[in-house]
């Protein structure tokens, strides 16, 4: 059972090198996982749904700011890239957070159809992300999950959902 | 929105000859929620009490409302950029309360500004910290307001 864990921890591990080979992640997201603990487990599947939210928020608002063409409202659309910029910063989201600093310099501009290329690919990363930051939580609890691993415990975590057949969901 | 958490008890008991030093009361002033999460963590793990405000003005609040009961906090550490009163401002509010301007302020941002970090020290920031924080960071800034 030992070797089973040993895998899996490994498998876990290479994957999570592979998400900062590829730029996914940045050091930011290992100061992170230092604190998570004992007294908060889920602390950092917590802090990345909090995120993945906020996203999903903010790109729904700077999307409607950006609508119209005869009315845009740049300063709307700065706060939430300022915002944006800086929570992707604080979780290690490292493409999501560089798309931002494009995105930042058409609104200083006033560019809107550089500001909807921006939206459209802090979208797709901040999704593309989301989707390999579940499957790494579910190699980790798979590893977990074993009852002779001292870190083994039931999670309850709000945002992510255990399915029938083995994985993790985000709600 | 106002919240105060501890994750470890104010009287503590130390075995040791050392003299045992009370937990820190930090607040923390953040817009951004994740950040507010990430602060309050850092500042928990480094054995504080933390409070934490979305705002500057909510942040004056829980001030006044803890000076009523002759109580301060031991830090205030608020982010620089926040719509409405900035955390530059919440930094002058507090300089030049007779009954807060002891209390060390720190100032964090995105952006390493030379001008802005200047702006800040030159006001009577205790210290300006870069974001994103990590760990290592808070624990120095502990260490040295303790």
């Amino acid at each position: 059972m030992n070797t089973v864990i040993a895998q899996l921890q490994r498998r876990f591990q290479d994957y999570i090198v592979s998400l900062y080979q590829q730029g996914f992640l940045d050091n930011q997201f290992s100061e992170l996982r230092k604190l998570q603990d004992a007294s908060s487990p889920d602390f950092v599947s917590e802090v990345v749904s909090l995120f993945f939210d906020d996203c999903a928020k903010l790109i729904n608002n700077m999307s409607r700011s950006l609508e119209r063409p005869e009315n845009v409202d740049f300063k709307q659309v700065d706060s939430g890239v300022h915002q944006l910029k800086g929570s992707s910063s604080s979780v290690g989201a490292m493409r999501v957070k560089n798309v931002c600093i494009s995105f930042k310099e058409c609104c200083d501009v006033q560019n809107r159809e550089g500001c909807l290329r921006c939206l459209q690919q802090v979208d797709y990363e901040s999704k593309m992300l989301k989707t390999k930051l579940q499957d790494l939580f579910n190699v980790s609890f798979k590893a977990l999950q074993n009852p002779t691993c001292s870190a083994a415990r039931a999670t309850n975590t709000p945002s992510w959902r255990y399915n029938s057949s083995g994985g993790y969901k985000l709600d | 929105m106002i919240n105060s958490g501890s994750c470890s008890s104010l009287m503590e008991v130390d075995y040791d000859d050392d003299h045992s030093h009370e937990e820190l009361h930090v607040l923390a002033v953040d817009d951004n929620l994740i950040d507010r999460k990430l602060v309050e963590k850092l500042l928990k793990i480094s054995s504080c009490k933390v409070t934490t405000a979305e705002n500057a003005i909510r942040a004056l609040e829980y001030l006044d409302a803890l000076t009523n009961n002759d109580l301060k906090v031991n830090l205030i550490i608020t982010d620089y950029c926040m719509p409405g009163m900035t955390g530059f401002e919440l930094l002058k509010k507090v300089k030049e309360s007779s009954y807060l301007k002891e209390v060390p302020v720190v100032i964090m941002s995105s952006e390493n500004i030379p001008t802005r970090v200047n702006k800040c020290l030159a006001s009577g920031a205790q210290m300006f910290m870069q974001k994103p924080l990590k760990l290592s960071d808070v624990e120095k800034l502990i260490n040295v307001i303790s």
